[in-house]
């Protein structure tokens, strides 16, 4: 049985644990996350109800998905990424803050998991697999965090259709990586009001640290 | 020579929330120049204050990452299409 982690229960997180469970393939999912429900978040984090207001995402995230599906409702962080990702045979990456974006590429790299990142934000939707030492990492494209506090989707807006367009994807394309043919190293674009897909492919970066980087022993 | 312009999302409040705009430039940098003229607000985003391109922009000339080329040296020729990519977060 292969073993998903979903960082983030929420626009993209909801889909993409929905359709991975669908899919029929043996896997089990561990779904993190430290946020509640808000009643804004109803529109497009299609587990939650109104009577879910107010609770953990993660945990009624999991209970309304049910089969083999884990939680933590704990933030993502320096201090439990190696725990949280262990025994995973793929990450995907629903957050919303480039912090802790970029901590999930920087522990995916290190760890040796295949990351898939995947943003909406307005009716522009993202998706990059990411191979550790073989495509590119999100170092590779941006080389850091903009300064400052960056729009979220609860501040610029999100379409809701894209949030289920983008979770889907990255459930289908953690699905190529389980199954072992990946497409990994192209950024995938969407625009939702078009529904125009713009694909560009991204080249490593000789100078960035994910190809230094070593995988950690397996404990 | 008209090269076409994509602004992404998070950008289109400083281009009358245009998703694309035509300007003249033989370069990235003249096209940036120009863009800026049109746009104010806009170079600040793109661009850090030493002129360089932010670490968390990319700009494709057609399908080709400009960092892979030369820089903001990067000749245009018309029809060429320009694609600014910034880093977004949202996905909860």
């Amino acid at each position: 049985m292969s073993r998903v982690v979903i960082l983030g229960a929420g626009g993209l997180g909801c889909p993409a644990a929905m359709a991975l469970l669908e899919s029929g393939a043996p896997l089990e999912i561990l779904l993190v996350d430290d946020d509640r429900v808000e009643r804004s978040n109803l529109s497009r984090q299609v587990l939650f109800r109104e009577q879910d207001v107010g609770q953990p995402k993660a945990s009624t995230a999991a209970r309304r998905l049910g089969g083999s599906t884990h939680f933590e409702n704990i933030r993502f962080s320096v201090s439990n990424a190696a725990t949280l990702l262990r025994g995973a045979d793929v990450v995907l990456d629903a957050t919303d803050n480039f912090e802790t974006r970029f901590l999930a590429n920087d522990a995916c790299i290190v760890a040796g998991l295949p990351l898939v990142h995947g943003a909406a934000l307005g009716w522009e939707g993202r998706l990059l697999t990411i191979l550790p030492r073989r495509t590119a990492c999100l170092r590779c494209f941006f080389e850091g965090p903009p300064p400052g506090a960056q729009p979220t989707c609860a501040e610029a807006g999100v379409a809701s259709p894209l949030c289920g367009l983008v979770g889907a994807a990255m459930a289908r394309a953690a699905l190529q990586v389980l199954e072992g043919a990946p497409a990994a190293g192209v950024l995938q674009r969407w625009d939702g009001r078009t529904g125009a897909a713009r694909p560009l492919a991204l080249q490593r970066d000789p100078s960035c640290a994910c190809g230094i980087l070593s995988p950690c022993p397996s404990p | 020579m008209p090269i076409t312009v994509k602004i992404p999302a998070p950008l289109r409040p400083l281009t009358a929330n245009q998703s694309e705009v035509v300007v003249e430039g033989a370069t990235v940098q003249a096209a940036v120049d120009e863009l800026s003229r049109k746009f104010p607000g806009l170079k600040e985003r793109l661009l850090d204050d030493k002129g360089a391109l932010r670490r968390y922009v990319n700009l494709f000339r057609n399908d080709e990452d400009i960092r892979g080329g030369q820089g903001l040296a990067t000749a245009l020729r018309e029809g060429d299409r320009l694609t600014i990519v910034p880093a977004i977060a949202g996905g909860r």
